[in-house]
């Protein structure tokens, strides 16, 4: 029983990280309909930043994570206007393409600047974990933060985007991008805000996978980005509560598949559910079939 | 996967012109040297390694361990009264790129390699070793296949010899009686280790409790794996794979309160000198290993001492073994008298002759002979990390 928890809290976190980054996807992919392939290297920048802030400048954790939320906005923003804006009309094709090609050009960057050294990454979090059960079940304070990060990341967002104009705008655009313009609304501004938030959840999804799992290189933000696009997916790209469920059943499908059906065939458990899920129900699990009207 | 694959290319493009840089400087100035001497004959012995990369520390280790040899043999006199000239490139401990440093390096003159670093590397270029019949002997190689070709030996322990010696290590010094394996399942070393330790374990009377596997896809969690030896009341684990997913087991370890003997093979040294790693989580590490900086005997204690002096830094097994493995050469050598100016494959013929009647008194071990299948006979000893320092045990 005190196994089931521990895998259970273990598949949780791994999924609440997870979940954080498929936000970031949703949001994206809800509003500017696209697929941003660079985010997984955003989350990997975040790290890279906190590292040397923390790690490298001695400067305190709190101070660390701001720093690399602020740049992944910039940089999120930065990257939006320079290789996603000028395509706004372009086929999604290219877009798409371009995105890979960001995600390269960010992989490479990091490779030249830090080199292909797997750096350790020093905790920013210094809770002490908390046993339950005489001490069978151990919660990991990187664990704690994790969950609440989501909890909190998830109930700001749904009302930022419910009670706020410019979340009220953004849900127009994701409606219909050519009637939110004749409404009044800055369509540009409204996606560059979505890239500015989509990049501040990674840099904060960087800091908490980086924390708990304390290596760092180029390649870091990679694995866990394919995995989140996943579990956008399977909780049905565009929605936010969807990425929410997607990324956390995804950590808990992964950590018990692992648990109780082998260690080796985890992934491919975990994308064979996938298929299943997109068979039966194609538009993923909170996914919203949108009528076109003619 | 293609993205990952790609970004690898893309990454080794870069690196490689990194490499070039550094190496093509070495070169020139080499070779203008080499012009200039009357005798212009020089015996060229190449290594290629990880000099960049998750498996860093070996490659520079290796490199550092063979030019501290090279430099002390051309300092007493060269082999057979003539110099010797080393060449080195970084292959980042992937096949392909292994293979293409190997052609680089026989551009440059190669006529025996010691190398490569890494078992995956090592595996590819033996192949072309053996086309070209090339004398080879990797100081860290230790997939089985390497030594199959008749041109290609060994300095270490084979991944079946490192399984073997860790169950007759670990039962003999009575460390444990029951025992979890957490292995990389899709890395031929790990698995090879395992598959042996699995094997010799009843022979030692040890019982294995739990094996649980990791791919490269999925390395950074494993908390599920430790909760298995957890719950399996393992009183030590093995963990045969390289010192960076060993990093994070040993802290999630820490992080559940799960606190068994963990050692570890060849792969896991190295973890000391991880830049900022938290060394309390490797407290009672053991580390199967054919090697000790802390040893007092010599030659042991003077290489220590010029290791330190030359590199600011305490070797550790890989550059023990590359040391002794220029060593081997050397030995092999003087004994079948080879000149440079001999072809690459007769030097091989004829150093192949006599590697079975050598015997060096080595860093990582005393007499060590080779058998005629190009494996070393030595005695396998383990360190265990003590106040954030490996001590002999």
């Amino acid at each position: 029983m005190a196994s089931f928890f521990s895998y259970l809290i273990n598949g949780i976190s791994l999924g609440s990280i997870y979940a954080i980054i498929a936000l970031g996807y949703t949001m994206v992919y809800g509003i500017a309909k696209m697929l941003n392939f660079a985010h997984g290297d955003i989350i990997m920048v975040g790290g890279f930043t906190v590292f040397i802030a923390c790690s490298q400048m001695g400067l305190p954790p709190m101070v660390g994570v701001l720093l690399s939320v602020v740049v992944c906005t910039l940089l999120g923003v930065t990257i939006e206007r320079i290789a996603y804006k000028p395509l706004r009309g372009a086929s999604p094709l290219s877009v798409l393409i371009t995105a890979i090609g960001v995600s390269y050009f960010l992989q490479n960057a990091a490779l030249i600047i830090f080199g292909a050294d797997t750096k350790s990454f020093r905790s920013v979090i210094n809770i002490p974990p908390v046993s339950f059960m005489n001490g069978q079940v151990n919660i990991s304070g990187e664990t704690m933060v994790t969950i609440a990060a989501c909890i909190v990341i998830m109930i700001t967002l749904t009302l930022f985007i419910n009670k706020t104009k410019a979340g009220q705008a953004m849900l127009a655009v994701s409606e219909d991008k050519g009637a939110a313009t004749l409404m009044g609304i800055n369509v540009n501004k409204t996606i560059a805000v979505t890239f500015a938030i989509g990049s501040a959840l990674a840099a904060i999804a960087g800091v908490l996978l980086c924390s708990a799992y304390p290596v760092l290189s180029s390649t870091t933000g990679a694995m866990p980005g394919i995995k989140a696009f996943v579990a956008a997916v399977f909780g049905g790209i565009g929605s936010i509560p969807g990425a929410m469920i997607g990324g956390i059943l995804l950590g808990v499908i992964e950590n018990f598949a692992k648990a109780y059906i082998s260690s080796q065939l985890s992934d491919a458990i975990v994308f064979g559910v996938l298929i299943l899920v997109l068979l039966i129900k194609p538009t993923g699990i909170m996914g919203k079939v949108i009528q076109e009207k003619v | 996967m293609k993205k990952f694959m790609t970004a690898a290319v893309a990454m080794a493009m870069a690196m490689s012109l990194v490499a070039c840089g550094g190496s093509d400087k070495e070169t020139a100035s080499a070779s203008t040297s080499n012009t200039d001497s009357k005798e212009g004959a020089t015996f060229v012995i190449g290594n290629s390694g990880p000099l960049t990369g998750g498996a860093a520390v070996y490659g520079n280790a290796v490199k550092n361990g063979i030019q501290l040899a090279v430099d002390e043999i051309n300092a007493a006199g060269g082999i057979n009264g003539y110099p010797v000239k080393f060449v080195c490139e970084d292959d980042e401990a992937d096949a392909e790129k292994a293979v293409n440093a190997y052609n680089t390096l026989k551009d440059q003159g190669m006529q025996v390699m010691v190398g490569t670093t890494t078992s995956g590397a090592c595996l590819a270029v033996c192949a072309e070793t053996a086309n070209d019949n090339m004398f080879q002997i990797t100081p860290s190689g230790t997939a089985v296949k390497i030594t199959e070709p008749e041109n290609v030996f060994r300095m270490c322990f084979s991944d079946p010899e490192q399984g073997t010696k860790a169950a007759q290590y670990i039962s003999e010094n009575k460390i444990a009686q029951k025992v979890g394996v957490i292995y990389d399942s899709s890395d031929p070393y790990s698995a090879g280790v395992y598959e042996n330790f699995a094997a010799t374990c009843k022979e030692y009377s040890l019982e294995i409790v739990a094996a649980e596997a990791f791919t490269s896809e999925n390395k950074t969690d494993f908390k599920t794996q430790l909760q298995k030896m957890k719950d399996s009341g393992a009183e030590l684990v093995l963990l045969p794979f390289y010192y960076t997913e060993a990093s994070l087991v040993l802290k999630q370890a820490k992080e559940m309160n799960f606190a068994p003997i963990f050692f570890g093979c060849d792969g896991m040294d190295g973890i000391l000198d991880l830049p900022d790693f938290d060394k309390s989580v490797a407290e009672g590490l053991y580390l199967l290993t054919p090697f000790s900086a802390e040893s007092t005997e010599e030659p042991t204690a003077s290489f220590v001492k010029n290791y330190q002096e030359k590199y600011n830094d305490i070797p550790i097994q890989f550059a023990a073994g590359a040391y002794d493995s220029v060593y081997v050469v050397k030995a092999a050598m003087e004994k079948a008298g080879v000149k440079p100016d001999m072809s690459v494959s007769e030097i091989c013929d004829a150093m192949k002759a006599v590697m079975t009647e050598i015997q060096v008194d080595g860093v990582t071990g005393k007499g060590v002979t080779f058998t005629k299948e190009g494996e070393p006979n030595k005695q396998p000893m383990a360190v265990v990390v003590e106040n954030g320092a490996y001590k002999l045990k």
